[in-house]
């Protein structure tokens, strides 16, 4: 019994070194600089120029028209990440609950029209949806970098499938003491969805904080650059220069998983309970 | 469906208003617009368009470029979704038997969900860097000689090993609540009447998991079609010349850099058709799975 303990401690530990050593190379390397780089390749310890580097990727503006630098790319991503996780919520969990909880006609019309985005993802009808995007006027808009992601309807299938799970006797309790439909939504379907709507806030937020394709090609101005657009910048700069800033493009790298990386982390039990129970 | 509800005339369609105009002006517009513009040819300076049938499909379908594309982005889907399912699973179960530390594992085994796979793409670039990429180092005292970005098959390794290492905590998270989802009463029957661990798995754990794993096996296939964009894009370092790219990649390129509306609307159209199918499948089997439970 012990060894096999042992074999499976083995096993476990190596897939712990296969999925964590990569970036605790990215990291080292962002902390030392970019001669010790070129000279001797990426690093697995960690050096003495970590304030340094931080604080110009940070800070320091770069890009082509010097107005961008990693706070503002920061900023962006949290508006993105935010607004993205806030907006379906509000939007999915109201749609949810008109299915769920009304009778009216062209209920199936409705619910087929919602769920048949889940069919195609955003990749599929990226050119369309840019030209849309493009003709509204919305290109460099915060609006248009978050609006159109919100248009799949995976909120909204999570949300119904949690209100179906709903006792039916809160309802006809609700409608006994009196409550209309707004005041049994705010007053007892929101309350009781907390849980759920901690856990889809993450997912959200980590897809939000994650995307990449959609605002490469909304954000061309580099002062609405999100840090995960800004990844595309950083390869292109490398192109022509001597001594590639790999030390600066790791740092980088890092701020852009940071954020999502903590947050899943912290809130792991709600995660994963939202992350298996939506899918279902 | 709920046998209670509300009946109040306009309430439920202003609650429902939000999702269908965004769904209508960002979903049903563009993908009606990519049907349209599969069927014409468009004049790449904007001068109007032609409408040319089912020409741009099969133009398409009997490019060698696409077929080239199409049979890199079978097998790496193929390599892609079956390396990440068997390690994931394997690591599952071994995080499901340890008594001493199991929550440590699983953090440390599925925290890289939150990696983005752009991010994840600059990473495994420079770990495959032909200058200072130590796995570069590391196959090179195997006598391998990577060059990424020049040799084909060096460039799918790497992207391929990438996709993998995003992909496993998904699969991970899934596998070990459906492993901890198994009564204990059925684990310790199965171990009463067989003494081979690994027979139990095959015979008792593993059909039980079945399910999840139908599953996820949609799930990485939609991953290894879609999501790896970025990983796409970051390997291949915007110099898909001869390197592997994925459809979806392709779709990407022939569009906004080919100017091909109409090539690009017809693999759109394709794709579109792909997952499709795919998705019904997997509504099939959400279906089985909440009849079993």
């Amino acid at each position: 019994m012990n060894r096999l303990q042992l074999s499976d401690h083995l096993i476990l530990i190596a897939g712990v070194i296969f999925m964590v050593v990569p970036v605790l190379f990215a990291f080292a390397t962002s902390t030392h600089d970019a001669i010790t780089i070129y000279k001797s390749g990426l690093q697995y310890l960690p050096g003495d120029k970590f304030a340094e580097n931080y604080e110009t990727v940070l800070f320091k503006a770069g890009g082509f028209t010097k107005e961008v630098n990693g706070f503002v790319m920061l900023k962006n991503s949290l508006i993105l990440g935010l607004g993205f996780a806030i907006g379906k919520i509000i939007i999915s969990m109201l749609a949810a609950y008109a299915i769920v909880y009304f009778r009216f006609p062209m209920a199936t019309l409705c619910f087929w029209v919602i769920f048949c985005t889940l069919l195609l993802p955003l990749e599929v009808r990226i050119l369309p949806s840019y030209e849309i995007v493009q003709s509204l006027g919305m290109v460099n808009t915060y609006s248009g970098l978050i609006v159109p992601l919100i248009a799949s309807a995976t909120g909204t299938f999570f949300f119904r499938q949690f209100f179906m799970s709903v006792p039916d006797e809160l309802l006809e309790a609700a409608r006994i003491d009196g409550a209309g439909p707004w005041k049994f939504f705010i007053d007892i379907l929101v309350p009781l969805s907390k849980t759920m709507i901690a856990a889809i806030f993450i997912i959200m937020f980590v897809y939000g904080w994650n995307q990449y394709l959609w605002p490469t090609l909304i954000t061309t101005e580099e002062s609405l650059f999100t840090l995960v657009r800004g990844i595309k910048q950083i390869t292109q700069v490398w192109v022509g220069a001597q001594i590639p800033a790999l030390n600066e493009a790791m740092a980088l790298a890092i701020l852009a998983m940071l954020p999502p990386v903590i947050v899943v982390v912290i809130f792991q039990s709600w995660f994963i309970k939202g992350l298996v129970e939506s899918d279902k | 469906m709920k046998k209670v509800r509300f009946q109040s005339g306009l309430t439920p369609y202003l609650l429902l208003l939000p999702q269908l105009a965004i769904v209508v002006v960002f979903f049903l517009w563009p993908a009606a617009e990519a049907v349209r513009a599969s069927f014409y040819l468009e004049d790449p300076f904007g001068f109007g368009s032609t409408f040319v049938g089912m020409d741009n499909f099969v133009d398409t379908v009997t490019s060698t470029d696409y077929s080239r594309v199409a049979k890199f982005t079978a097998v790496f889907t193929t390599l892609v979704t079956f390396l990440s399912l068997g390690i994931a699973l394997l690591l599952a179960v071994k995080a499901d038997k340890v008594l001493r530390g199991a929550s440590t594992y699983k953090t440390l085994l599925m925290w890289v969900y939150a990696v983005a796979p752009p991010v994840a793409g600059l990473i495994g670039v420079l770990l495959f860097d032909q200058h200072v990429g130590p796995l570069t180092d590391f196959f090179g005292l195997l006598g391998w000689e990577m060059q990424i970005g020049v040799s084909y098959f060096d460039t799918a390794f790497a992207m391929t090993a990438t996709a993998v290492w995003k992909q496993i905590p998904v699969n991970f998270i899934f596998f070990l609540s459906g492993l901890q989802g198994i009564p204990k009463s059925v684990q310790e029957a199965a171990s009463i009447d067989c003494r081979s661990g690994f027979r139990r798995f095959w015979t008792v754990t593993f059909p039980l998991l079945a399910p999840t794993g139908f599953f996820l096996l949609i799930i990485n296939i939609t991953y290894a079609f879609f999501d790896t964009f970025g990983i796409v894009d970051v390997i291949v370092k915007q110099e898909p010349g001869n390197n592997p790219v994925t459809l979806v990649y392709k779709v990407f390129l022939d569009g906004f850099r080919g100017n091909d509306l109409g090539g690009s609307s017809a693999q759109s159209v394709i794709l579109m058709a792909l997952v499709f199918i795919l998705t019904v499948v997997q509504f099939r089997l959400i279906e089985r799975r909440v009849h079993y439970t």
